[in-house]
This record gives structure tokens, C-alpha cells and sequence, in this order.
């Protein structure tokens, strides 16, 4: 395995390290979309993420790392097998899981192994990414290169959290519940609107454009790159800091009240940009409630909604022929009106 | 412009020099090809092209791997997957890797690298970036190393064809040796030994922060925007420090990276010019640097000045096209893909690749795919059926789960919608020329097989009077009877042209806009008269146009170049050309350059 830059160490690029950490601490804010310029570190972060997130719970032996606390969303074999005794547990980290390009449909949904068919003569399924991503993040650099048949799999899974596979007369299906985290370039393609929806939040990165930000970064790097494993070791208690607030923020996350005014202000905004249906919404409502909780603060209020509102918003927005400006001005613009003192 | 064009005409390129810094580079890239990543090599292939890439061979240590990767590489053989004979005459899956795991630890050498697909070069710089390929593919689930330097052999001529960006940004040296003859390409000194001691070295070389600085503020100043390229003048610096016998970056070795590494990513000047301005402070990042008026500030300035400077010289003569080109793009970058860009279709155009799939909705079998799917599968599916009685079984079984498909690829149509303004205020003049430049277009869109659409405005309202078609005859007579004179209802032109551009790319045509105006308006877009009101109605006519995302190419025919044409062309995020300095020529050039 390769050695990662640590998620700390990243310089600048707020937004998008907040949208990765919102995920963390609550995955039903589903998916992360970071669109942005070449070699802003778009890569690194969700790379570095990995060393953030907190080991899960799991059921021992289960080959998809079901959760031992949701019985209803067991896989078959954890079914059958832990039907008559409770499941024994297991601790293990949870998965980030790299869908590289040119991945074939075989290995993203799983098939039959070749190797058992061929050397023993039985039909075994082996399982694909979609398996290993269960229950943590499938991360796809350059997104919108994807091939449109591996979206359109990508979006049935996503919508349904289960993944079916029929082949050679054999048919497993398992659960596949992932955060998905897409990366891509905007100027070597768009994303269909489809997919584009999937994702929760979706944050815009750009080179930072002042001077000692920029020698920092390549500074930073520079010495990552000459010797990985010291870089590593000096910005360990940074990234177990950020990674006890990311614990702490799913601890805290159920206790984080949102209050009826809050609710309301997300509706007004919504209603006065034109988004569609009541994804954004509840996105906004969910962004914000991680935000608090990652702030250790009990209530959302304006604040929180304010901040994440153009992450959450930004995509979801028609375009309006009359109006050249951005959606993330338009959003500002909306905030002004609907944050009005 | 005329600043940077009087600046290119005094710096034209030495032959000797570019070789020379050529076998450099190429010296330089051997002591660290994986953390330089690569080098662009701009060239005919030739025999200056060949003596150059034998002489990086002489360059690397022997047994290193110098592998070859073609322009049409597919996926399989770029990353590798199941060895379909292998696997068959071992009875067990046999993996095979690909291009990218072969080159690991060498060099890949990619020929005209400015045909490569958008795919491929992701797989490349995937590769680059983390020094490993990730297989997930027939099966298989491997992370093989990877890590290589990629010679990109670039054999693109204009502009039209270069290598994709997303790759070109990540390799180091970006050199051009199109300009030399076999005369200028001297022989290489043997310098393999030194490249082994600097290979050896490299680990301990140590670079002074205020040359790291100096590094990022003269990209600054040269408008690079990707953080990859001072880091790669960096690594570039070290790697040349480490080949001269240094174990400290030196201040030359910093500014011979920012010579190659640099300039000829550089998208601006910088500010000051070329006249001796030493008091007054040059890039504008200046403000914000806490060290300016500090003591040891103009030693620091000054290195940073000398980097810039080594960047500054290697220049004009490379850049000038990329500034002109800059010049003209607007501001606001098009999302929306190219002209013309290809789309994924399921029974026409060119085959570029396959998938799995089920035989309904008249999609294609690709048979020999197919077989290759099957054919692992047979020993196993014999045994499956042997309870059948054998004689029964066919020799091949093919399932359905075997099907694989032909994916096409079919360009879409560009039609090309000429808007002309004939109204008496730019009509008597100006119009004959605009026809010119509109039948020169209309030759080439016949060689392209592209289709043209004439719109006119005039008087009260615009009219089109040509639907696209292709028939040259056709729109060269109607062009010959345009009548020209009356009001100037823009607003209209431009409304019945986005509306027109809006259909076709509804009907899955990439359609491409050259308006001919002088950009005065005097008809709004209610039919009635008034200066004021009709440039207001223009203007938003224009941002529709532009929130329409559409490609437009704005030319001014006004005799000479005016602010208010210049203003609508923004407006709308169209290109600006004017008329009097561009002939038919140069505009039929212009629209060409902005489809594929």
C-alpha cells in the first residue's frame, strides 16, 4: 500500500475537508461530489480520510461486514447463521474503496470466481467493490469519466443499498450501503444530472491563489514526498485530533437538537432558489446538524445553515437562462434575503 | 498583445541552446524519472526526435525499462487483465499484466500522445500520481507498482491537436524541438555514470526555503495556476543539483528549472516588462508578503527576480500562441464540452470498446469478445453438464451472461449558424467582406461534412433564410441575395439564433454561433425604434445567449474595433475577432478553431 499524505497536513481547501468529515459523522447526507481544478488535492483528501474515521463494529466472519446493531439489514449467510445466538462481534476499519477507472461490471458487483469454478468445479461468488465499500465510502476519481453502464449500476445499488447479481445460474444478493465520493474535473466533461442528485453535498475547489499558501503546500509536499514515513509520523497527532472530533461528533449526533425555526429557514431558502423536490432540504437540515455536532454545539441554528447551504444547494439548482451569475451566488444572494436581520 | 508580439519577435530560439537544454532535461529526468513524471517532447517524428530519445536510452542505467505504449492502447492491454490462453492451458486463472505495471521502474514511452483518449490518459495519470496500478478487472483484484516517467511524444501541429491537459500538467519538462534540423542535434556527452552517482545522491540534496519561495512566486507571476508545476521545477532543481555532483539546490539549478519547467506553462507575461525596472515592485502577490520592506527583502527579491527572470527568458518564443489563444477565449470557462464532442451511442458510429450486455434493443455482439468471456468458462461448464448425456453437449457454450457488446462512439454534428447583421448601418461597407468570410466557411464546412444555417436581421425582426443544411449551392445563392439595408434589430438576431441553436442541440447537434455585427442596435426586440432601448434589449438578448452556454464567435465588422462589440461579445462569452484586422482568412481560421 502506498503511503498517504495525512488529511492534516492538507493546506487551505476548507470546504472540502468539512463536506468529507460532514460525511463521516453522518453518512445519510449521502455523498460527496468535489469538483475543482487539476492538482488542488482533491485525490489526497479523500485518500487521507481513510485514517479519520473510527473502526466499526462488526458481525465476525461476515465477508460484508454487516452491523451487528441492525439485524434487518444482515446479509443471507449472517442471517442463517446467527438466526438461533446472538452474533459475535468484531472491530474493523471501516472501508474506503478506490472504484479505479476501467474497472470491469464483474469486479464492481461481484461474480463468480473463476479460479474456485476452474480448479475445484464449484460455483462460488465472489464478492465485488460494492461489498467491500458496505457500511463506508466508494470513492471514484474523475467521475465524470465513468462509463454511463457502471453509473447506471451505481445508481440502482445506491437507491435500493442492496446489490443483486444473477450469473451462471447463481443469484446472491447483499447489502451495499456506501457514501459515495466522486472527484472530477469540470472541464473534461459534466456529470448527468442523475448522478449529479446522488450526491449529498458538492463542494467546488480551486488553487489557492495567495503566495504563502502556495509555498506552503509545495513545501509540505516536497517533504512528504522525500520522506513519507517521518511527514506521516509528525502530523499523526493532528490527524488524531481530527479524528477523536469526527468520533465525538457521531457520539453526539443523535443528541443534536434541530429546532422548528431552523427547519423553516431551510424551506424558505429552498422555496426562494426553486430546487427541486425535497432532497436538498433534508440535505441541508442533515449537513447542518453534522456541522453542529462536529462544532459540539447542541442546536442548529442560522449559523451552521449559512455555511453549509451552498454545498448542499449548489447542484440542485436549475439553471435560469435569465441569470448569468453562478449557482453560488445565487445561493449568496438567496442567504441575504433569507438571513435578512 | 502588440507588447507580447514585438517581445516574441526579439527572442527567436537558438537551435544549439534548445538542443542543448533538450539532452539536458533528458538527463535530468533519468537521475528521477517517477518523481519528475515525465517530459512532453514536441516533435516531428524524425530523425532529431529519434536522436533524442537514443540519447535519453544513454542516459538511463542499462536494463532499465523503456516501454513503448501506443497512441490507441485499450484498456486491457493498458492495465491488464485475465490471460485468456494462460489461463485455458493452465486450467487456473492466469493475470496478465499491463503497459503501465511493465514500465515500472523504467520509462514509458507514449507515441502521438495528442491522439490519446481521455481514458487512457487517466489511466496514466493515475499512475503517475500514486505510482501504482489498481486492477479491477476479468476477476482480478491486484495493486501493482507502477512507477515510471512518461516521455510524451507530442506530433501535433497547430493547436487543434494537443496532448490532454490532465496529463501534460503532471509531467515536468515540456520541450518543442520542431524548430531543429539533424544539423543542431550535435552528439550527446556519455553521462550514464554521472546519472548512477545522482540517482544515489538525490536522496540527500537539500533546497534553501527562500529558492522554494522564489520557485512559487515566478509561477505566480507567470500565471500557472496547477501547484504541480513549482513543485516540479523543484524536483526538476534537486534532480539537476544531484546530477551536477551537488548535494545543495543551487540558485542556477533553480532557474534552469524555472526556464523549462516553468515557461512554457507560463500563461501571462509578468508585469514588469523587459525595461529596467528595479525599484518598482513587479508581481502583484507582492502586496501581500510580509518580508518586503524588511531587511533582508531585496536579497530575496532579487533571487526571485533572477528565477523569474531565467523563466522570462525562454519566453516568447514559446508562449506567444498560448497568449493569443488566451486572449480570445473568454473568460468564463465552457462547461459544456466541446463543439462537436463525442457521444456514446448504442449502434452507430466508431466502436470504442466493449460491455457486457443483453442482445435486446438491436445492440451489436461483438463475437470475439464474447468468446474470450466464454472461453475460460468451458472446462468448468463441461463438468457443470457432464450429468447430461455428452453427446448431447455442443463444443462451446456460450451463456448469456457472455454477451458482449459493441459500444459506439459517433461525433456529433457541428452546424454552424451564421448570423448576419445587413441592416444599412454595416451593410454597404462592410457586408461584401462579411460574405466573404462566410463562403470561405462555407467551403470548409463542406469538407467537414458540417452544416450551415444563414440568419439575417434587418429592418424590424431577423430572418432565417437558410435552415441548415448542407448544401453548398444552396446557401453560396442565398448568401449572393442577401439585401442589405434597414434598421438594426440585434436583440432579434441573436434570439432567433440562440433559439435555432437551442433545437438543433436538442436534436443531438453541436451547433456553433458566428454572429457578424457591429454591435450598434437600433430596433429592440419590440420592433420599435430607439438607440438606448434596443442596446438594453441587446445586451440581455446577449446573456441568455451566454447562460445558454452556447459557442459563439463574435465578429466585429465595424471599421475599426469597437468597445461596445467587445462588450456584447463578453456579454455573451463569445470569442472577439475583428473584421479589419482579420481578413476572411483569419476568421474562417477563428471558427475553426473553435470546433473540433
Amino acid at each position: 500500500m502506498a503511503k498517504v499524505f495525512p488529511f492534516s497536513a492538507i493546506v487551505g481547501q476548507d470546504d472540502m475537508r468539512l463536506a468529507l468529515m460532514m460525511a463521516a459523522v453522518d453518512p445519510s447526507i449521502g455523498g460527496v461530489l468535489v469538483f475543482g481544478d487539476r492538482g488542488t488535492g482533491k485525490t489526497t483528501a479523500v485518500r487521507g480520510l481513510a485514517a479519520l474515521l473510527p473502526p466499526m463494529r462488526v458481525v465476525a466472519g461476515c465477508r460484508y461486514g454487516c452491523d451487528p446493531a441492525t439485524p434487518d439489514a444482515w446479509c443471507d449467510t449472517c442471517r442463517s447463521r446467527n438466526a438461533a445466538q446472538p452474533a459475535k462481534h468484531a472491530m474493523a476499519p471501516v472501508p474506503v474503496v478506490d472504484l479505479p477507472l476501467g474497472a470491469t461490471e464483474d469486479r464492481v458487483a461481484g461474480a463468480l470466481d473463476l479460479e474456485q469454478a476452474l480448479t475445484k468445479g464449484v460455483k462460488v461468488f465472489e464478492p465485488g467493490l460494492l461489498a467491500r465499500a458496505h457500511r463506508g465510502f466508494l470513492y471514484i476519481d474523475e467521475v465524470n469519466l465513468l462509463e454511463d453502464h457502471l453509473v447506471d449500476l451505481l445508481l440502482d445499488v445506491a437507491a435500493s443499498g442492496e446489490n443483486v447479481v444473477e450469473r451462471e445460474g447463481l443469484s446472491v444478493r447483499h447489502p451495499a450501503r456506501f457514501v459515495l465520493v466522486g472527484s472530477g474535473n469540470p472541464e473534461e466533461g459534466e456529470l448527468r444530472p442523475q448522478l449529479l442528485d446522488r450526491f449529498g453535498v458538492s463542494v467546488e475547489v480551486t488553487t489557492p491563489a495567495d503566495l504563502p499558501t502556495r509555498v506552503e503546500v509545495v513545501r509540505r509536499r516536497d517533504a512528504f514526498e522525500r520522506d513519507p514515513a517521518a511527514f506521516i509520523d509528525k502530523w499523526k497527532r493532528q490527524d488524531a485530533k481530527l479524528r477523536k472530533q469526527v468520533e465525538l461528533g457521531r457520539t453526539r449526533l443523535a443528541a443534536v437538537a434541530v429546532p422548528d425555526a431552523a427547519l423553516a429557514r431551510a424551506a424558505q431558502l429552498c422555496m426562494s432558489l426553486g430546487t427541486d423536490g425535497l432532497r436538498g432540504e433534508l440535505t441541508l437540515v442533515r449537513a447542518a446538524r453534522a456541522l453542529a455536532s462536529l462544532e459540539a454545539d447542541s442546536t442548529v441554528g442560522d449559523t451552521h445553515l449559512r455555511r453549509v447551504a451552498p454545498m448542499a444547494l449548489r447542484h440542485r439548482l436549475r439553471r435560469d437562462p435569465l441569470d448569468e451569475s453562478g449557482s453560488t451566488a445565487r445561493i449568496e444572494r438567496a442567504l441575504e434575503v433569507v438571513f435578512a436581520p | 498583445m502588440s507588447e507580447a508580439a514585438t517581445h516574441a519577435k526579439a527572442a527567436i530560439p537558438d537551435p544549439a541552446a534548445c538542443w542543448s537544454d533538450a539532452l539536458h532535461a533528458a538527463a535530468v529526468f533519468a537521475v528521477d524519472p517517477a518523481g519528475l513524471r515525465g517530459i512532453a517532447m514536441r516533435a516531428q517524428a524524425g530523425p532529431v526526435r529519434e536522436r533524442w530519445v537514443a540519447a535519453l536510452r544513454a542516459c538511463l542505467p542499462t536494463h532499465t525499462a523503456v516501454q513503448r505504449i501506443p497512441a490507441g492502447v485499450t484498456e486491457d492491454r493498458l492495465l491488464g487483465g485475465l490471460d485468456v490462453v494462460a489461463t485455458l492451458a493452465a486450467r487456473r486463472p492466469v493475470v496478465e499484466s499491463g503497459l503501465l505495471a511493465a514500465s515500472d521502474g523504467g520509462v514509458a514511452v507514449l507515441a502521438m500522445g495528442e491522439r490519446v483518449t481521455a481514458t487512457a490518459a487517466a489511466h496514466l495519470a493515475a499512475a503517475l500520481d500514486t505510482g501504482e496500478v489498481v486492477l479491477e478487472r476479468d476477476g482480478f483484484s491486484r495493486v501493482m507498482p507502477a512507477r515510471f516517467g512518461l516521455v510524451l511524444l507530442d506530433e501535433g501541429d497547430g493547436d487543434d491537436e494537443r496532448p490532454p491537459a490532465a496529463l501534460q500538467d503532471r509531467l515536468a519538462f515540456h520541450l518543442d524541438l520542431r524548430a531543429l534540423s539533424l544539423r543542431d542535434a550535435s552528439d550527446a556527452a556519455d553521462v550514464r555514470a554521472q546519472v548512477i552517482a545522482a540517482r544515489a545522491r538525490l536522496r540527500e540534496v537539500r533546497t534553501d526555503d527562500a529558492l522554494v519561495d522564489a520557485l512559487c512566486a515566478a509561477a505566480a507571476a507567470l500565471g500557472i495556476g496547477s501547484l504541480r508545476a513549482p513543485l516540479l521545477a523543484l524536483r526538476a532543481a534537486q534532480a539537476a543539483a544531484a546530477l551536477a555532483g551537488r548535494v545543495c539546490t543551487a540558485e542556477d539549478d533553480a532557474a534552469w528549472a524555472a526556464r523549462l519547467v516553468l515557461a512554457p506553462r507560463a500563461t501571462r507575461l509578468p508585469q514588469p516588462a523587459e525595461s529596467p525596472p528595479p525599484p518598482s515592485p513587479p508581481p502583484p502577490e507582492e502586496r501581500d508578503d510580509p518580508r518586503q520592506d524588511g531587511g533582508p527583502s531585496t536579497a530575496e527579491r532579487s533571487l526571485e527576480d533572477r528565477v523569474l527572470e531565467a523563466a522570462q527568458a525562454a519566453l516568447p518564443y514559446d508562449v506567444l500562441s498560448t497568449l493569443l489563444q488566451q486572449g480570445r477565449t473568454p473568460p468564463r470557462a465552457h462547461t459544456g464540452g466541446r463543439v462537436g464532442a463525442a457521444r456514446v451511442e448504442a449502434t452507430r458510429g466508431r466502436p470504442m470498446g466493449v460491455r457486457r450486455g443483453d442482445l435486446r434493443s438491436g445492440a451489436r455482439l461483438h463475437l470475439l469478445a464474447t468468446l474470450r468471456a466464454a472461453a475460460p468458462w468451458q472446462p468448468w461448464r463441461a463438468l457443470d453438464r457432464a450429468g447430461g448425456e455428452p453427446g448431447a453437449l455442443p463444443r462451446l457454450q456460450i451463456r448469456r451472461d457472455d454477451f458482449r457488446l459493441t459500444r459506439y462512439r459517433r461525433r456529433t454534428q457541428t452546424t454552424t449558424i451564421f448570423v448576419v447583421d445587413a441592416s444599412g448601418s454595416s451593410a454597404l461597407h462592410r457586408l461584401a467582406e462579411a460574405k466573404g468570410a462566410v463562403q470561405l466557411l462555407l467551403a470548409e464546412c463542406y469538407v467537414r461534412r458540417d452544416s450551415v444555417a444563414l440568419l439575417a436581421f434587418r429592418g424590424t425582426g431577423a430572418e432565417l433564410l437558410l435552415p441548415p443544411t448542407r448544401s453548398l449551392v444552396r446557401a453560396k445563392r442565398c448568401l449572393a441575395d442577401l439585401p442589405g439595408g434597414g434598421g438594426t434589430p440585434l436583440a432579434a438576431g441573436i434570439d432567433a439564433a440562440v433559439t435555432l441553436a437551442d433545437a438543433l442541440r436538442r436534436r443531438g447537434q453541436a451547433p456553433l454561433i458566428a454572429l457578424f455585427t457591429d454591435g450598434r442596435a437600433n430596433i429592440g426586440r419590440d420592433g420599435v425604434g430607439g438607440r438606448d432601448n434596443a442596446e438594453r434589449d441587446a445586451l440581455a438578448a446577449a446573456a441568455a445567449a451566454r447562460a445558454a452556454q452556447l459557442t459563439i464567435l463574435l465578429v466585429d465588422t465595424s471599421v475599426k474595433p469597437q468597445e461596445r462589440s467587445q462588450r456584447l461579445a463578453h456579454a455573451m462569452g463569445a470569442r472577439y475577432l475583428a473584421l479589419p484586422q482579420a481578413g476572411s482568412v483569419e476568421i474562417s481560421q477563428a471558427v475553426r478553431r473553435s470546433s473540433p
